[in-house]
């Protein structure tokens, strides 16, 4: 089974953090990481790594662009050239490092296209040093198996490459330990988990010490993920990890004020934090239809069905329980920063929410903003639709109102026409 | 017969006195539901919409021989909720609640196991026995009496499937809105199985989206045991790898929990599947040989 990485939605169900941060909260519950000083300005890099050297003795820097993207190492900033994971041997090399990386657009094989700007480099100690053994990487995950419905440690001994390539062509180099919610995980299991990496001596104990601090934490932060890899065995037989990748479950933050603080809002599509602030749950997309809805299914289903009718979904938009004139005016607002939106349909299904009172709110807010620049259908079922079509028929405005979904859908296939 | 609620079911409300709870509990009633009372810790002995209120779920099932819980607490205490109406003898769980941790779900599903409860959701709108008894927050006018039973991760799409089966002539038995979350508690197999077995009604529409695999795992359980026809539709077609669509389940995360997968997997497995869903009712009216 492949576990593909998740990313933070607009109604915060999913938080992810920076590498910098994952690693001070693994650290916070005793796991053993690489350890690293984060810096946001080029000329704080020497005293930086200077510092870094006074605490760990490392010689050499590991220079990291600080993204919500993985495939980092791979990736190439757009104005440099310099890959987003680079290495400084030696501190007279720091500060032309970080200046290749910081403040630049950094593209990788995640970010869609489209170069993220990197506002933090982490500077870190150097762990592939030379020693009695080799090193070796390992791949360590630890979140939800839904279908048990109880949390899983997914590990491999192909560390440092990309997972799901190592799922397609060597699935049985992939283990997984499941933990048992009523007792959590058991000596026996890490010992196992140690084993089958092939481990043996200080690495071995060093591993069996690591994976409950690991597991731990992701408990104890209500973590929706972590990913690991590598987990580095050195050449000195400890065992760290090097990258850290987090993401924590936004429905838990409530209990977490020092992790909710971590959030990093430029790493988020601006339109989305916006909606999100105004109790919208919104995903941009890249359609021509604009889509405001009541209900993530049916917003789903609204979706599917502009796509049915010749148009494609320029968004993801649950209204939630009340459409009133000032939460469709809001979403009007969000939907009407796409220079691409050539229609919107409105899809509501009224159960608890009357029909008329959310086209008296359409009414309204289309008054207020004076024209909308496209053409907008109105689909209004359930209660009191008859009096909300005749609202909308009567009110004068470029809106052409249906009842049934099918109806809808052939206008959104005339007006696109 | 029905499914899960009827009119013999004694209802209790836990998180009666707060605003969902208050609001809902009085739309059940109204529907008809045997609420018999409700729970708010502090606020035992006090009497709220003609009902008496109860301090623990314990005193509530002691008193009123309640064996139907719908919970309206706040998503901190809601896994909390959960474990005390199984532990006072609960029979069915119907969690409205949406925002519950997943670690906390994890817990209170592990909690249930054994004790002979059923949990319907979190995060789901509920259940309803079309003219017995609506034990959830949709509108009741939608489901007109009738053969069809549904099972949906959604809440307005289950009302819409509903409205368009009424529409074809046909209408309801009971509608299990089994919740949108990662962990929940009645899978799409399991509300299937009980549609199945229950000779009230005549077919099925299953309902599910992006995400996960019970879709898949009903359609199988469907090929080998199904006897009656079920319609399906995925919703999410059209939504993005990695992204979530608003229920926190709703994430395309491998190969075979795409819509096209899902549905794909429901077709090999004999399910009648309609790509739009303005089709549902149309579709359920042709299968069951209604001109519709």
């Amino acid at each position: 089974m492949i576990y593909s990485l998740y990313i933070y939605s607009a109604k915060f169900q999913k938080m992810n953090l920076h590498e910098y941060q994952g690693k001070s909260i693994l650290n916070s519950f005793g796991v053993a990481t690489q350890r690293g000083v984060v810096v946001d300005k080029v000329e704080d890099a020497v005293a930086a790594a200077k510092k870094l050297t006074e605490e760990t003795g490392t010689g050499w820097y590991v220079v990291k662009a600080q993204i919500h993207a993985g495939g980092r190492g791979k990736g190439t900033v757009e104005e440099t050239g310099s890959h987003g994971v680079v290495l400084a041997k030696g501190i007279d090399h720091i500060e032309e490092k970080v200046k290749g990386i910081l403040g630049g657009h950094l593209t990788t094989a995640q970010t869609n296209g489209k170069g993220k700007l990197v506002g933090k480099v982490l500077i870190a100690e150097d762990v592939y040093y030379p020693g009695e053994t080799e090193t070796s990487e390992f791949y360590m995950s630890v979140l939800l198996d839904r279908e048990l419905g109880r949390n899983v440690i997914v590990y491999s001994t192909e560390g440092g490459m990309d997972i799901e390539t190592v799922a397609e062509n060597t699935p049985d180099l992939i283990y997984k330990e499941v933990i048992d919610p009523r007792v959590g995980l058991q000596g026996f299991q890490a010992r196992k988990i140690a084993f089958n990496l092939g481990l043996s001596g200080d690495a071995f104990k060093n591993m069996v010490k690591f994976i409950p601090c690991l597991y731990n934490a992701f408990e104890g932060c209500d973590a929706s993920m972590f990913e690991i890899n590598p987990v580095l065995k050195t050449s000195d037989n400890k065992i760290i990890a090097v990258d850290a990748k987090v993401t924590l479950d936004g429905n838990a933050l409530f209990r977490h004020k020092d992790y909710a603080a971590m959030r990093d809002v430029t790493e988020e599509d601006p339109t989305e934090v916006e909606a999100g602030e105004a109790g919208l749950n919104f995903v941009k997309l890249d359609g021509n239809v604009g889509c405001m809805v009541n209900g993530a299914g049916l917003a789903m289903a609204t979706m599917d069905i502009i796509k049915l009718s010749g148009g494609n979904p320029a968004n993801f938009l649950d209204v939630g329980g009340t459409a009133d004139a000032e939460r469709v005016e809001k979403a009007f607002g969000i939907i009407l920063k796409d220079p691409n939106v050539k229609a919107i349909l409105i899809n509501i299904f009224g159960g608890i929410v009357r029909c008329d009172r959310v086209a008296q709110g359409v009414v309204d807010a289309y008054k207020n903003m004076g024209s909308i620049p496209v053409p907008i259908i109105v689909r209004l079922q359930g209660t009191n639709a008859v009096e909300a079509k005749k609202l909308i028929d009567e009110s004068g405005l470029n809106v052409h109102s249906a009842v049934l979904l099918q109806e809808a859908a052939d206008k959104v296939k005339a007006v696109l026409a | 017969m029905s499914v899960l609620v009827n009119k013999d079911s004694k209802v209790i409300v836990q998180g009666f006195t707060g605003s969902e709870g208050t609001f809902h509990a009085g739309q059940m009633i109204e529907y008809g539901t045997n609420v018999v009372g409700g729970v708010t810790p502090g606020k035992g002995g006090s009497s709220h919409l003609d009902r008496p209120v109860f301090n623990t779920v314990a005193d509530a099932v002691n008193t009123t021989g309640a064996d139907v819980s719908i919970i309206f607490v706040p998503p901190a205490f809601a896994a909390d909720a959960i474990m005390e109406a199984a532990n006072a003898g609960i029979k069915v769980i119907v969690c409205i609640t949406e925002g519950i941790p997943v670690n906390d779900m994890v817990k209170a599903k592990e909690y249930l196991k054994g004790s002979g409860a059923r949990l319907i959701g979190p995060n789901c709108p509920g259940v309803i026995t079309a003219g017995e008894a609506k034990v959830g927050i949709m509108p009741g006018f939608v489901f007109h009496k009738g053969k069809i039973g549904i099972v949906s991760k959604s809440g307005t799409l289950t009302y819409e499937a509903a409205d368009q089966v009424a529409k074809a002539g046909l209408g309801i038995t009971t509608a299990i809105g089994i919740g949108g979350d990662p962990i929940i508690g009645t899978t799409t197999k399991e509300a299937v199985e009980l549609l199945m077995n229950d000779p009230e009604t005549e077919g099925i529409v299953m309902i599910g989206e992006i995400g996960g695999n019970l879709e898949a795992i009903a359609a199988r359980w469907i090929k080998e045991n199904g006897t009656k026809p079920v319609v399906g539709f995925i919703a999410g077609e059209t939504a993005p790898a990695g992204r979530t669509m608003g229920h926190a389940g709703a994430i395309v995360g491998g190969h075979d929990d795409t819509a096209e997968a899902k549905k794909r997997i429901m077709r090999e497995c004999g399910i009648h599947v309609v790509d739009s869903p303005a089709e549902i009712g149309k579709k359920m009216a042709e299968v069951m040989g209604v001109i519709a």
